[in-house]
């Protein structure tokens, strides 16, 4: 059968199942450093496993490979369900798949043997920079091909936000990737001192905002209405929600840098811009969350809407918690301590990694040829266990964070410091304990997530599925 | 703070692109309706067609 008659689905499948593998290795590397923390002999005295260079790997591997394999996935299914045409192109659309698992490959062998440009979730060396802007841009010929060719002359608001995501990545990955390589492994940054730190913290901030944020909402605005089986509470609000996002996202990065070199206008200027940013990220929020008005009950037996929920009701918490810790005042306290990842955490865990999760879980027994996954009782544990993680992680590296704030800052009558650095580390131990705990239970039901997705797709080939005709939709 | 001799006309020019791309959408009529495009994703139904070639 000619296959311009069918979606391509191969690539979506291969893109899931890289999410999920990618994922268990994050978040993998992510519990091993949390156990370094808490019992630094992990570190075995091998500098390959040092938590210098750990830590950008879980990062690494949780946001560039399940986070964006996981966005790669459900853009591609997104785009072509919506559009009613199949990818632009299956060659390209391949080559974003090998070339974005080359990248990751060559990080997970790099990183830990050193090689860093010293830029937080920018550290990939200039080779492996350059490889990344090739499949970026392949990525938007393949996205935005699509989209021109599409059978719908209405562009579905998902397909908005995942062509921002898109477009955002391509220039902030430029603009923060521009250097002067002296060696095959080494390059140096083209600006210098605080212009560096400036650049960085728009490229970092932004890649919250564009990958982290509107990527995800792109998920929220497909698989929360097919899940539930319920059209989006208020299509017109999630456009405003988008073009909102849009015009107010790009001047929050300075409140990275509170209390630094930064000249204080500009950190004011960010710390304006991020308390900005809570009216679009609730609106969306509650948009997402009422979709479900009048399906409430379902929450009841569907573990995947459950997922989807629960991601929400974490954006919500960290988009109102972000432009709080923006505040100085408040960012003199929180700033530098665990509270910062407690914060990225609840970002991660609960927004990022849910909803990802139960778009993954939407998508598998599609690609499978299944009605549903192959244990949903399976899949409940998994929502319960990683639920249970996220509480033990977030609430303890909130004490951990608030405690060590007021530790680092407390004087005594003759103006010495009351604390030394070290008791502080020394007071955090506990919090650690937990921490690791939780980070423990997310990884566990990331594997119980992995053992479910390979019992369902075992034995399936893939197979594409065919283009409906359109239907004309009543005026 | 050179920096931002780069970042704020690059901010300004995606905010005049981010603009042109609304009003070029919003001529073309891709916002006429805010209804009906929320409803249409329903339609499609996407649950797994039966295979023959499962094991």
């Amino acid at each position: 059968m000619d296959a311009a008659l069918n979606y391509n689905y191969k690539i979506v499948r291969q893109f899931t199942i890289a999410t999920v593998a990618w994922g268990a290795i994050g978040m993998l590397a992510g519990v091993f450093i949390a156990a370094q923390l808490a019992w630094p002999a992990l570190n075995f005295d091998i500098a390959w496993l040092s938590y210098g260079r750990l830590r950008p790997l879980h990062t690494n591997a949780v946001i560039f490979a399940f986070g964006i394999n996981g966005l790669f996935a459900t853009s591609y299914y997104v785009v072509q369900r919506t559009c009613q045409v199949r990818l632009f192109s299956d060659t390209l659309s391949a080559f974003t798949f090998w070339g974005w698992q080359a990248v990751l490959v060559l990080a997970t062998i790099t990183l830990p043997m050193g090689f860093t440009r010293g830029k937080e979730y920018a550290e990939l060396e200039w080779p492996i920079a350059l490889l990344i802007t090739v499949v970026w841009v392949i990525y938007a010929i393949v996205f935005f091909g699509t989209l021109i060719k599409r059978k719908v002359k209405h562009i579905y608001v998902a397909n908005w936000f995942f062509g921002a995501y898109i477009i955002a990545v391509a220039l902030l990955h430029v603009v923060n990737g521009a250097a002067m390589p002296v060696s095959a492994w080494k390059s140096y940054s083209a600006y210098a001192g605080v212009q560096d730190a400036m650049i960085q913290w728009w490229y970092g901030h932004n890649a919250v905002g564009f990958i982290l944020t509107a990527g995800y909402l792109g998920m929220v605005y497909y698989f929360i209405p097919k899940q539930a089986e319920r059209p989006v509470y208020s299509y017109r609000l999630s456009i405003v929600h988008f073009w909102a996002l849009i015009f107010t996202y790009m001047w929050a990065g300075p409140h990275h840098l509170h209390y630094t070199a930064l000249p204080d206008w500009t950190q004011s200027i960010g710390m304006v811009f991020s308390l900005i940013l809570l009216a679009p990220s609730w609106g969306g929020m509650i948009n997402g969350m009422m979709t479900l008005s009048g399906a409430w009950h379902k929450l009841r037996t569907d573990p995947i809407l459950k997922f989807m929920i629960v991601s929400l009701s974490f954006y919500g918490m960290a988009t109102f918690e972000g432009p709080m810790m923006s505040i100085k005042t408040i960012n003199a306290l929180s700033h530098y301590t665990d509270w910062g990842i407690a914060h990225v955490h609840a970002g991660a865990l609960g927004w990022v990694g849910f909803i990802t999760m139960g778009s993954i879980y939407y998508l598998i027994p599609r690609l499978s040829g299944r009605k549903e996954m192959w244990s949903v009782r399976l899949v409940d544990l998994h929502f319960w266990v990683a639920t249970l993680g996220i509480v033990l992680y977030i609430a303890s590296m909130w004490i951990a964070g608030v405690m060590q704030g007021l530790m680092w800052r407390a004087v005594n009558a003759d103006g010495t410091l009351t604390y030394t650095f070290v008791e502080s580390v020394k007071a955090t131990y506990p919090y650690y304990v937990i921490r690791f705990t939780g980070g423990f239970l997310y990884l566990g039901g990331m594997l119980l997530m992995a053992y479910n997705t390979f019992q369902t797709m075992r034995g399936t080939v893939s197979r594409d599925a065919t283009i409906p005709a359109l239907s004309p939709l009543p005026a | 703070m050179e920096a931002l001799f780069l970042l704020i006309p690059l901010s300004l020019c995606i905010v005049a692109l981010a603009l042109w791309i609304f009003f070029r959408a919003d001529d073309s009529g891709q916002f006429d309706d805010l209804d009906g495009p929320g409803m249409r994703l329903l339609h499609d139904d996407d649950s797994a067609e039966e295979r023959s070639d499962q094991f």
